[in-house]
């Protein structure tokens, strides 16, 4: 899978999921309507800088805690293609994929991406290109890599359910 | 080479003939539980995956917990959505005034076996590893997969192992174990793992300490916290099930990512400090600091255990002027048996307030959200900025017997210093 898009930054290590959409919105179950409230008590502002493809640029951890998936779904919602991090909490990662929104794991392209940079990413080769400069990344184990390019988890059930029962 | 517990129950659950840490198998679930946030989110994925049939209705449980007693329009359509499609698709519901804290009722009510799979639309799922179970939090499209297929995808986790020892000492409880572990590794520490619990010092923690323990493995990023099966279990589910099990143990040979102490002659009851789980110091550190509100409750301390422990600190003393006291029974039978043994009077006495078990207070979702300036003492397990309310409160961790202590002191203090 390939995804780009334009860097917006998420400072700072150990990111929950409730800064990133705060538990007062959660009785919200349409992704259209939570994307007024992603970010909302980190910084709202980030909002502003999501226009058109967007790749993310995380920290250490991102996406702690909380195991709601209004997060990737709000991101997505916004036009988020991909998450670049440092590392990933586990719940937050395996949302990502499900929902074919590539979480990559490559601390040197976070460090080196500045806000608006413009980034670049092929999953299945780990290669990362961060304003013209390559990086390589953790691989995306073949599982993951599959689910990504079936279009996630919806569409991996939908596959199932169209095959013959065993 | 052995296997961990973790590796075994994986095992047995799914095709794969042998399973090590990073490998991804197809794992069957004997139970998929979620709750009136991510179980109508679930539903709407399970629609788009193209099916409304789930895989067997026996082993589905929804709660309605997290907006019930409903907030406001929005969730009380939730808990409506909720309702009528467990009604629908003949599933266990549990309704307020009925249920409870979705993972302390499913544990209570027999739902949960040692050696079983279980998995949950909610982080704090890890909490059923306390009866030598495997248990997993996931994302509600994860959940919508579960229901349809019973099974979920899952990368084998490795292993740290905690052997604990020595003697609990008087105000000491389970969550100072939980709150050592995640000190020692970080919040981040354990994420592609789960923590494995063993050692003499398990003996002496009842299954109530034990959930506390296995609840704040997602703290440090764990997938679950593995209490193996013993006696204590044994005795626990004895007339709640009716499900057969066998406990399951590590191997000797096991492989471990990590293995660590911890030493109950040398714990202290701890304090998590704002706005990380990981900040933790000895309550005596933070001696002193203003409590505005004190909440006993949720998922990792409204039991039975920690009602006791609360009613016995504020038991003929008055909650301090300055300080509100919110006290949350995980469960409706919880509450019902702390109204039997005096608890919830002495409480009242004391001047807290009783609610009716819910998550609100824990996720800042409602009932007790905290205004800017205030600092707040719980027994939830969660502090991040902004979760309980104001993004300018401070919430500060603990057992419930330090938590009761500074609901009278009005500020936090050595439990040892109310009561003697």
């Amino acid at each position: 899978m390939i995804a780009s898009g334009k860097a917006v930054l998420v400072p700072g290590t150990n990111i929950d999921t409730d800064v990133l959409y705060p538990g007062i919105y959660l009785n919200i179950d349409d992704p259209e309507l939570m994307k007024p409230y992603l970010f909302e008590g980190l910084d709202p502002s980030l909002r502003d800088q999501l226009s058109g493809d967007t790749v993310l640029v995380v920290g250490e951890n991102f996406g702690m805690g909380s195991s709601r998936e209004h997060v990737p779904l709000a991101m997505k919602a916004w036009g988020v293609r991909c998450v670049i991090g440092s590392s990933f909490a586990r719940i937050f990662y395996r949302n990502c994929i499900n929902l074919a929104l590539p979480a990559i794991t490559c601390p040197q392209a976070a460090q080196a991406a500045e806000p608006g940079s413009q980034i670049a990413v092929d999953a299945a080769t780990g290669k990362v290109v961060v304003d013209g400069q390559e990086f390589s990344a953790l691989p995306v184990p073949p599982f993951m890599l599959e689910m990504l390019d079936r279009g996630g988890l919806i569409s991996w059930a939908q596959y199932k359910l169209s095959q013959p029962r065993s | 080479m052995g296997y961990t517990i973790a590796e075994k129950i994986l095992l047995n659950h799914c095709d794969a003939d042998h399973v090590e840490p990073g490998q991804v198998v197809m794992v069957r679930c004997e139970v998929v539980l979620a709750n009136d946030v991510t179980g109508p989110l679930a539903f709407r994925q399970m629609e788009k995956m193209g099916t409304s049939e789930v895989f067997d209705r026996s082993k589905i449980v929804m709660v309605a917990d997290h907006f019930a007693p409903a907030k406001d329009e929005r969730s009380a359509i939730l808990i409506k959505r909720l309702k009528e499609w467990s009604l629908e698709h003949g599933v266990a519901f549990y309704d307020q005034g009925r249920g409870g804290i979705e993972h302390n009722l499913i544990i209570q009510e027999g739902w949960v076996v040692p050696g079983s799979v279980i998995v949950g639309g909610d982080s704090h799922t890890c909490t059923h590893g306390a009866l030598g179970a495997f248990s997993s939090g996931l994302g509600s499209t994860d959940i919508a997969y579960s229901l349809i297929f019973g099974e979920f995808w899952e990368a084998v986790p490795g292993t740290i192992q905690i052997t604990v020892s020595g003697e609990k000492g008087r105000f000491v409880t389970g969550k100072d174990v939980i709150l050592a572990v995640i000190s020692q590794i970080g919040a981040g520490g354990g994420t592609d793992n789960v923590l494995e619990f063993v050692g003499p010092g398990t003996k002496s923690l009842s299954i109530d300490e034990r959930l506390a323990i296995s609840n704040l493995a997602i703290e440090a990023g764990s997938e679950t916290g593995i209490f193996p099966a013993d006696e204590t279990t044994a005795a626990y589910l004895d007339g709640r099930t009716e499900t057969k099990w066998e406990a399951v143990h590590s191997d000797p040979d096991a492989s471990y990512s990590r293995q660590l102490k911890v030493d109950f002659d040398r714990l202290e009851p701890l304090v998590a400090k704002p706005h990380n789980p990981e900040n933790v110091v000895p309550v005596s550190e933070v001696a002193g600091m203003p409590i505005h509100q004190v909440v006993v409750g949720n998922c990792a301390n409204g039991t039975l255990t920690d009602l006791r422990q609360a009613a016995q600190m504020v038991q003929g003393k008055r909650v301090h002027e300055r300080t509100r006291m919110i006290v949350v029974p995980a469960t409706q039978k919880i509450y019902r048996e702390a109204i039997e043994e005096g608890l919830v009077d002495t409480l009242v006495e004391a001047g807290a307030s009783i609610s009716t078990p819910t998550c609100g207070p824990c996720f800042g979702g409602h009932t007790g959200a905290l205004a800017p300036g205030e600092n707040s003492i719980t027994t939830t397990n969660r502090n991040f900025k902004g979760r309980a309310g104001s993004p300018d409160a401070c919430v500060y961790l603990a057992n419930a017997f330090v938590a009761a202590a500074a609901a009278v002191a009005g500020e936090i203090v050595d439990p040892a210093g109310v009561i003697s």
